[in-house]
């Protein structure tokens, strides 16, 4: 089974994507996350305003059997959410890495980026497990 | 062997697939020390030997008195079509529904019971069932810390005793606190002193929750008490009696956010306490908050109409440590019994039982106060109020001597409250009777000085 | 997402013409499914319509006399309902027939097998049923005089003595009213315990990775953060991992023995041991005591707190959902913490309720009354026909028929661990799965078409693709090489044919459901009925 896995995004352990636009960066799940949830049917975004830390809980996505933490993948300031989830949670399945995203940030330091896996060591955790 | 059907033959030959001479062989791998060498407990009785026993127990208590006795339970009738429904096994024997598929028959009762409460309430998104009034409101009031991440919970004093007892066990677990609300000369709730601290900002308030009626049989002023929660931000629980809500206004109408109260007067037996069914229903924008079960109407693959358990990631065995409640096994029996005490009523019916109580009580009032014993407030009520009597806990004794049992001793609940050293909370229902008031007030007559 | 009434229109109304809208059934399925509901009422399983459809006005029965018209003079009108209350209208012929019909939908233990891991499905005696309705229990109001309940207390008096026997401990509360309710308040009477030794700092409780859900969410509604720590190969809790986690912060650790992978906790001792030696205290979780009756006493072993599950071991009716009931017992350091009030005997052998304040430690009450009495003068009849040498056959006859029938469905399904299981078992589809692509909830649902309530599935977590298998004491041997036989059937059909498997179940009244529609569009209520029909008669 091939599992989408954009070149030009950034990854973390727990299947969040990056997109790095200047000094913010837009999160979601990868697709290999979605499809293992199932349909999802719900996603608890973060106010306008949040602060996070790298690795700090954000929210939380639920399918039919289960929820999941969501968990920031670098330090920064929420400045938009995908509000759009609130009526159509099922873009999460359709288009993970598009119309599925879920928070905008201001990144505190935009060069963090590096520390996250590339696209080839995120394909070989997706392998691995 | 009571209900096993296996046989010596069976055993053994379950035995000899398994390569084992005994039994115990299956049980060598429990450790010496703490193995346990068979119960000392008496020897097996057939059932007719069970069956004497129990009886001889039940002779034991006393249910033929003339009782006057409410207080959070209430004697009504229920028609016999409760438990033709509720004895058929394919109910009373079937497990949680969590294979809709063939589960049909719960789920839809359950889909059934929440849309009842939802028109006797008038908030939308009702929990499939809490344990008890109790419980229901201790989740109410956790929901409320939840929902608006404040930490303060008011409770009017003039709500159940219990009720009040069981959140405060249910809160020591965390940060949050339950305050009790004064109440006024006049028996209802101190709304000056629920401004004041509703007003003080250093620690705002989560939830407020207040009882129609209240403990005392009175009722409340609502709307007003819910106004002054909203300003300040927090949630309003009302704690009702859902007969009542035949009619009186519902909950939605005078702004409650979330809405309990104990469902045992819907067609469920006093029992001595249980299993009773703890009603929560909510204003729909909540709904991720409710703790409990919840069942929705949906297809399945070939469009027939279906329901299903659904949000079922607020629940334990999917959410684990953030779950919502920990609530598991719930009272689902039991609001099928609500469920089919309500169809059979109707609302003609549920009106009439409420509005024969309402009768009843005046008349009971009447009855009394011919014999020069009043009420110890002058508020409105529905079916239940407060009598003075002096020393009315000997006086309460010695009625009982007499068959009458005449209700609950206020003191009990409130022994600090001097107005309250001498009352008597009684109520009448729609099964009380002109000859049981008579009784009630010959045998009061003749124990006052 | 607001909206959590029905979506589509109702049928009849002149907005049933509409295109549907989101979650609202195909204009023509639902007007099928209107035809088959309306015409008739079928004999058999089939679907039916809501009460609130099988209104009609003027429909009444006549339940109570009708209330006198001032009936409610005393009664200011800015309390009262301004619309009359909207409730369907119905005569008991509706009423009864409707329910019969639903019933026929439902699958239930008086109807069939129910191999639920965790869940012990036994049979559920009538002799109970009856008891639970004499009168003298039934009509036995919670706040009688304790002089008129000398009946009931009784009976709570002698429960109480014979869970304390097969627990092993020194005393009991049967207030709980189910197995997370007893959780709770064995969690809350631990960090009361804590709490009278100036110990305020035991915040965490520590549960294994295989614990049942209720455990961790208990701990979060007692104001306890959940440790989890890993089981070691063979399915027990791993020692060393335990040892790490244990510290100065560990309030208590909860535990399951049986395990929840029905396995017998072999290093029990060594657990115990290790938990007392932190300081902190043990609960054990009393879902699997089916397994252990007479052969192992949790109080004796050393566990200080327990709770068990009557609608589980003690053939309490599962109704659906509840209700149940979860008695607590205890070792000797938690008694003065038990939640109150409890029943005491005086020297003249009668017995009462304890009054407040009688004893300061408690941790109060944990709900309005006494206990679920109904519940529970079922749970002691069934202790009173087994008495103590019945119970331990239970536990006897229970082990024998898991160990028999796992080696059985071991013929077609991996079995994840060697040990011999005690009353359920744990079977995987891992390979199966790798083999044919069908998973563990295909094969589920596909002994549905065998005749059979599936399994437990998915659970403990730790087991892929796993289902947990408890046949109980109660079901016959044919029985168990039926449900055997049909596993083996279908992990045959899963290679021959894995479609016929997902698509699955294809013999129920309702096939698989659009469980993703009913989350995103919630509709739990029908839609608001607008005022009775008739006036009221007054």
């Amino acid at each position: 089974m091939t599992v989408e896995i954009p070149e030009d995004l950034r990854y973390t352990e727990d299947h969040e994507w990056l997109r790095l636009e200047g000094e913010e960066g837009i999160v979601g799940i990868t697709a290999y996350a979605a499809g293992e949830l199932g349909d999802v049917v719900f996603v608890e975004l973060p106010a306008v305003g949040t602060a996070l830390e790298k690795s700090q809980s954000f929210g939380v996505i639920e399918s039919v059997k289960t929820a999941s933490d969501l968990y920031s993948p670098l330090a920064g300031e929420v400045v938009a959410v995908n509000e759009r989830l609130a009526e159509h949670p099922e873009l999460v399945n359709d288009d993970p890495y598009g119309e599925g995203w879920m928070v905008r940030l201001k990144l505190a330091d935009p060069s963090a980026v590096d520390d996250l896996q590339a696209a080839a060591d995120y394909s070989r955790l997706v392998e691995a497990g | 062997m009571a209900y096993s059907p296996h046989t010596p033959a069976d055993r053994g030959r379950m035995r000899e697939a398994l390569g084992i001479d005994t039994v115990d062989a299956l049980f060598d791998d429990i450790p010496a020390r703490v193995r346990a060498n068979g119960l000392d407990l008496p020897e097996p009785l057939s059932e007719l030997e069970v069956a004497r026993q129990l009886q001889g127990l039940a002779e034991r208590n006393r249910t033929g008195v003339t009782s006057f006795l409410g207080a959070g339970a209430y004697r009504h009738h229920i028609p016999a079509a409760v438990d033709a429904v509720l004895s058929r096994g394919e109910f009373y024997t079937a497990y949680t529904p969590y294979q809709p598929e063939i589960s049909q028959g719960t789920l839809q009762t359950i889909y059934e019971f929440q849309s009842l409460i939802a028109e006797l309430t008038g908030l939308d998104v009702v929990s499939a069932s809490h344990y008890d009034g109790a419980a229901a409101m201790a989740e109410a009031a956790l929901m409320t810390v939840r929902a608006t991440r404040r930490n303060r919970v008011l409770a009017s004093r003039a709500i159940h005793r219990h009720f009040l007892d069981t959140a405060r066990t249910y809160f020591a677990g965390g940060e949050m606190t339950l305050e009790e609300l004064p109440t006024a000369a006049d028996g209802t709730t101190d709304l000056g002193a629920l401004e004041r601290e509703l007003a003080s900002s250093d620690e705002p308030v989560a939830g407020v929750l207040m009882g129609q009626p209240n403990a005392f049989g009175l009722l409340e002023p609502m709307a007003e008490a819910a106004r002054q929660a909203h300003d300040a931000g927090a949630l309003f629980v009302a704690v009702v009696e859902p007969v009542s809500l035949a009619v009186l206004a519902p909950p939605a109408e005078y702004g409650a956010d979330i809405c309990v109260g104990e469902g045992q007067p819907l067609g469920i037996g006093l029992q001595y306490g249980g299993p009773y069914l703890g009603l929560l229903a909510a204003r729909p924008d909540l709904v991720r908050q409710v703790p409990g079960r919840l069942v929705g109407r949906t297809t399945d693959v070939e469009g027939r109409r279906a329901y299903v358990m659904t949000l079922r990631a607020r629940e334990q065995d999917i959410r684990r440590d953030k779950a919502a409640s920990n609530i598991c096994t719930n009272q689902a029996l039991c609001a099928l019994a609500a469920t089919v005490y309500l169809a059979t009523l109707g609302p003609h019916g549920l009106r009439d039982v409420a509005a024969l109580g309402a009768a009843r009580a005046r008349e009971l009032e009447q009855a009394l106060a011919a014999i020069g014993v009043e009420r110890v407030h002058s508020m409105a009520y529905l079916n239940e109020f407060a009598i003075r009597v002096p020393d009315a806990q000997a006086v309460h004794a010695r009625l009982l001597e007499r068959g009458v049992l005449a209700g609950l001793p206020l003191a009990r609940w409130y022994p600090e409250d001097e107005q309250l050293r001498d009352a008597l909370l009684v109520c009448a229902t729609e099964v009380t009777s002109a000859v049981d008031i008579g009784h009630f007030a010959e045998a009061l007559r003749e124990e006052l000085p | 997402m607001t909206a959590v009434g029905p979506a589509a229109a109702r049928p009849g109304d002149p907005a049933a013409e509409e295109v549907g809208e989101p979650g609202a059934v195909a204009k023509g399925a639902e007007q099928d499914v209107w035809a088959a509901l309306g015409r008739r009422y079928a004999v058999g399983p089939s679907l039916q319509p809501t009460l609130d459809e099988l209104s009609r006005p003027g429909r009444s029965s006549h339940k109570v006399p009708h209330a006198p018209p001032d009936a409610l003079a005393g009664v200011p009108a800015e309390h009262r309902r301004r619309e009359p209350l909207a409730l369907p209208e119905l005569s008991e012929p509706d009423v009864i027939r409707h329910f019969v019909n639903l019933s026929q939908l439902n699958y239930s233990v008086d109807g069939g097998f129910y191999p639920l891991g965790s869940c012990t499905m036994k049979f559920n005696p009538k002799v109970n049923e009856w008891a639970a309705r004499l009168p003298g229990f039934a009509a036995l109001h919670p706040l009688a005089p304790d002089a008129l309940a000398q009946g009931t207390l009784e009976l709570m008096w002698e429960l109480e003595r014979w869970l304390a026997e097969i627990s092993g401990m020194a005393a009991v509360t049967l207030q709980p009213a189910a197995g997370a309710h007893g959780e709770l308040t064995g969690i809350l009477m631990i960090r009361a315990y804590h709490h009278a030794r100036g110990d305020t700092d035991r915040r965490e409780v520590i549960v294994p990775d295989t614990s049942h859900g209720t455990n961790p969410a208990t701990a979060s509604m007692a104001g306890f953060r959940t440790v989890t720590v890993r089981s070691a190969a063979d399915g027990g809790v791993d020692l060393e991992a335990l040892k790490a986690a244990l510290g100065p912060r560990t309030a208590a650790v909860m535990l399951t023995n049986p395990s929840t992978l029905g396995l017998f906790e072999t290093r029990i001792e060594g657990l115990l041991d290790a938990v007392h030696e932190a300081g902190a205290l043990a609960y054990m979780d009393g879902a699997n005591m089916n397994a252990v009756l007479g052969k192992f006493r949790p109080g004796q072993a050393g566990f200080d707190v327990m709770h068990f599950n009557t609608h589980k071991t003690f053939s309490t009716p599962h109704g659906g959902g509840g209700p149940g009931a979860g008695p607590v017992a205890v070792g000797p350091a938690l008694v003065p913490f038990l939640p109150g009030p409890r029943v005491v005997r005086e020297e003249d052998r009668s017995l009462r309720l304890e009054r407040p304040g009688e004893r300061p430690h408690s941790i109060g009450r944990v709900r309005s009354y006494q206990g679920s009495v109904g519940v529970l003068v079922r749970a002691y009849a069934y202790l009173l026909a087994h008495g103590g040498s019945g119970l331990v056959q239970v536990s006897e006859d229970a082990v024998l028929a898991a160990n028999y029938l796992r080696r059985r469905v071991g013929e077609a399904y991996e079995l994840p661990y060697e040990q011999a299981c005690k009353h359920e078992f744990v079977a995987s589809a891992r390979q199966l799965k790798a083999r044919s692509g069908v998973r563990m909830l295909d094969v589920a649902k596909r002994l549905i078409d065998k005749g059979f309530h599936p399994p437990t599935i998915y659970f403990p977590l730790i087991v892929d693709e796993g289902m947990l298998v408890e046949p109980t004491e109660t079901e016959p041997l044919e029985t168990l090489d039926a449900f055997a036989e049909a596993l083996l059937e279908i992990a045959a059909e899963a290679e021959a044919d894995p479609e016929l498997l997902r698509q699955a179940p294809h013999e129920a009244p309702v096939r698989r459901l659009d469980e993703a529609t009913a989350a995103r569009q919630p509709d739990l209520r029908w839609r608001p009925m607008t005022g009775a029909q008739t006036p009221c008669p007054d």
